[in-house]
């Protein structure tokens, strides 16, 4: 059958991330991003709604199964509050949910535990290089087989709280394929940057540039290793989710302002060259949304497509995402230009879903 | 309720007979009917004619849900749904083709909307007879289009005889021709024209009326050159004194200060405008489908999954009609879903047809200019193609009409707060 409305649990916890978003995300996005900083308290609190928790099994210390359907929606309403707070709350799961995508058994219960049934602790995941052709598929960090274990060699930039990381994921070449690597934070040879990443948008969330001089790891899986497809996929479809987010926390600014806003006697929603604009970013919107719930099915019901459409709901949403927040700063006008409203932050990372994959995973 | 994405089996199965008919009576004759305008394709008339009442589908492509079996697991209504892949499918064989699928269409759509059980039991009869039978929708004026507020048409009742006389002037009714002329292979069909009863009520004296085949004083008066979806005949209609009897008024004969009958037809909208999608996309998905075997014979593969900056410019404007086609069908699945299961859809259905509007033209133009000799050449249906999906961005009200509807519905405004 075909249906497009989420079930009743889903509703109740996109009802409650929601809530979250708009209560507590959504007032604070602006001084965190203008003072660097999201407040930990708020964190905390979007960890304890349990969306990471909730796609753990309970062997493994949680209580649910993992959906990306689910995922998909949960981190839409995240992100529609905040993007840099959504990826902050969300940063334990790059490395949880790869470690129960990919991982072996004795990975599973030496880490999934200790993170889910504790307080928010910096775990984390480090894919992306600095490259202007990135692709996760052919990595520049290498990993070579040494004895029994693995090396990693490379620089990694962007990695969301590496600076205090227990440990993180670090994803390499390994002969030619991409497999993840589980690095504890005291190894030989890694070193995080003391200054934090400068970017055009995210600012509230700290980010680092990580270095592996010959550090020595262990491979997602054991020896055998794992599906590198299956983890991009997750990470494709959270990054259109969060753009879904973003684009519309835009697009209901805009609106709102458009029919407060009077200019020649009206509403400026009233004028077509508005409400047109609207109405297209709209339409938008949901075709993307159900671009992204498609392939999160997709991917849930293991269909061989999925890896695909999940890829196209990705490429899809950065374009979406990009149009929708350009047009919130055009709808606000001068207005729209000034930090004091919040739409050319959400324009700025509106910008930055291209090169953000792998800052969030379902 | 749930997320699921899994096509209902009876749907599949559907699919699966119609491709067959696409290729082999569709496919095959295309480019004839296109270069022939205005002629007949009747072996694809009787053979679909035959094979729907056959199906049980009396009245043509209509909703036609089957029930399950007995003791079969209940599910949801699909009939909306079914109803939109099979017209995906047949535009997707050849557009001219499916518009001309003998029966009511907009003319039968807009009695089952706005008749009365008698008026249904009447005139909806015939679809299921003999011969294929078809009905059409007169609305627009050399005058009036999108504003159909501005219809000049007048219906008067001649009390005396208990008639209604209809004078007025109507374009482009497709199908007009085949419902109003009585060809032998035909059955009779109908028009269904709009007049007002009173001018001065505006909107709310808007009315429509059923005139049968062959009335006197109704002539066919011109049938159109067209840019694209030559098989379908596009007719000029005009209405001198033409009397119909009045029990042939959809709804009531009086008229109240509301807008009640103006809205009926504005909801016989809100269920078409996702079938005209549909069909759009239909059309862009046989070009898509026709590039990308075109680049591969030359050895070009999409390599999907690689980022965007390392994709050649073919290949990304290939994923850009993936994600466009896909997104626009799964937009209009959502509106006809909303549909079968009886929620109000007024703004999906409208986005659906905004999106396919914008998508089944853009992809359609792409892929000419990818191909470039190749895509410009009549010897491929490519180029009719590109001008058969014009079409969607502009009838069943244009992209224009259905943004202004969609921004009515976001911003919660009436069509007087936003003009």
């Amino acid at each position: 059958m075909y249906s497009f409305e989420p079930n009743e649990e889903q509703q109740m916890l996109m009802d409650a991330v929601g809530k979250y978003a708009a209560n507590d995300l959504r007032p604070a996005a602006h001084d965190a991003e203008e003072g660097h900083e999201f407040p930990m308290r708020l964190v905390s609190k979007g960890w304890e709604l349990g969306l990471l928790q909730a796609s753990v099994p309970e062997m493994y210390g949680g209580f649910g199964d993992r959906s990306a359907v689910t995922g998909v929606l949960a981190v839409e309403e995240m992100a529609f509050g905040d993007l840099a707070g959504a990826l902050s709350v969300l940063t334990p799961s790059l490395f949880a949910t790869s470690v129960l995508l990919a991982g072996s058994e004795e990975q599973k219960k030496e880490y999934l535990p200790k993170i889910v049934e504790g307080a928010w602790a910096p775990y984390t995941a480090a894919l992306i290089e600095y490259s202007f052709d990135f692709d996760p598929n052919e990595l520049k960090t290498t990993a070579k087989a040494q004895g029994g274990g693995y090396v990693l060699s490379g620089e990694k930039v962007f990695v969301p709280f590496a600076k205090d990381a227990e440990a993180l994921i670090v994803y390499a070449n390994l002969d030619g394929v991409t497999q993840g690597f589980i690095v504890k934070k005291e190894a030989q040879g890694l070193s995080v940057s003391t200054e934090r990443e400068k970017l055009m948008g995210l600012n509230a969330l700290p980010m680092y540039r990580v270095k592996l001089e010959n550090v020595t790891a262990s491979r997602l899986g054991g020896a055998s290793g794992h599906d590198f497809g299956l983890i991009l996929a997750s990470m494709h479809l959270a990054s259109a989710a969060a753009a879904l987010g973003v684009a519309r926390s835009s697009f209901e600014y805009a609106k709102s302002y458009a029919k407060e806003r009077e200019a020649f006697g009206v509403k400026i929603a009233q004028k077509q060259a508005i409400a047109f604009m609207l109405a297209e970013m709209a339409t938008e919107l949901e075709a993307i949304r159900l671009l992204t719930w498609e392939a999160a099915w997709q991917l849930d019901n293991g269909k061989e497509e999925a890896l695909t459409s999940a890829y196209l709901a990705f490429t899809g949403a950065c374009d979406m995402a990009m149009m929708v927040t350009d047009r919130g700063v055009q709808i606000y006008g001068g207005h729209g230009y000034i930090r004091e409203n919040p739409v050319e932050l959400l324009m700025r990372n509106g910008r930055g879903f291209p090169m953000l994959l792998g800052l969030a995973i379902v | 309720m749930t997320i699921e994405f899994e096509a209902p089996k009876p749907i599949v199965q559907m699919q699966v007979m119609l491709k067959t008919v696409a290729e082999n009576m569709m496919r095959s004759t295309s480019r004839e009917m296109d270069e022939n305008e205005h002629a007949i394709p009747w072996d694809y008339v009787e053979f679909m004619h035959t094979a729907m009442r056959s199906m049980g589908g009396g009245g043509g492509l209509t909703i036609n849900d089957d029930k399950p079996k007995e003791g079969a697991e209940k599910r949801p209504p699909i009939g909306y749904q079914k109803l939109a892949s099979q017209i995906e499918m047949l535009s997707w064989g050849d557009v001219g083709y499916y518009l001309i699928t003998p029966g009511g269409g907009l003319g039968a759509a807009a009695v089952a909307a706005a008749g009365s059980p008698e008026q249904k039991a009447k005139f909806l009869e015939r679809f299921n007879g003999d011969k294929p039978t078809y009905a059409a929708m007169c609305m627009t004026e050399p005058g009036a289009g999108s504003d159909t507020s501005a219809i000049r048409a007048r219906a008067v009742l001649d009390e005396k005889t208990n008639e209604w006389v209809i004078n007025g002037e109507k374009i482009f009714v497709t199908g007009g021709d085949k419902s109003f002329t009585e060809y032998e292979k035909l059955g009779k069909g109908f028009i269904v024209v709009w007049a007002s009863i009173d001018p001065s009520a505006g909107r709310s004296g808007m009315r429509a009326f059923v005139v049968e085949a062959g009335t006197p004083g109704v002539k066919i008066t011109k049938l159109e050159h067209k840019l694209g979806i030559r098989a379908s005949d596009t007719a000029s209609i005009s209405l001198v004194d033409a009397r119909v009897p009045f029990e042939n008024v959809l709804g009531k004969p009086t008229v109240e200060k509301t807008t009640t009958g103006f809205k009926g037809a504005m909801a016989t909208f809100d269920a078409t405008r996702p079938l005209v999608a549909a069909s759009g996309i239909g059309v862009a998905r046989a070009a898509l489908e026709f590039l990308k075997e075109k680049l591969q014979e030359s050895g070009i593969e999409i390599r999907y999954r690689l980022p965007r900056n390392k994709l050649t410019s073919i290949e990304k404007d290939v994923i850009d009609m993936e994600i466009q086609l896909r997104s626009a069908w799964l937009l209009t699945l959502k509106a006809v879903w909303m549909a079968d299961n009886k929620k109000s859809n007024a703004l999906e259905s409208s986005m659906s047809k905004v999106r396919a509007g914008d998508v089944t033209t853009k992809i359609t133009q792409k892929a000419v200019e990818i191909l470039g000799p190749i895509g410009y050449s009549r010897e491929f249906l490519l180029e009719k193609w590109f001008r058969d999906a014009k079409i969607t961005d502009i009838y069943e009200g244009t992209g224009q009409i259905n943004r202004l509807v969609v921004a009515r519905q976001i911003l919660g405004y009436t069509g007087a707060e936003l003009r």
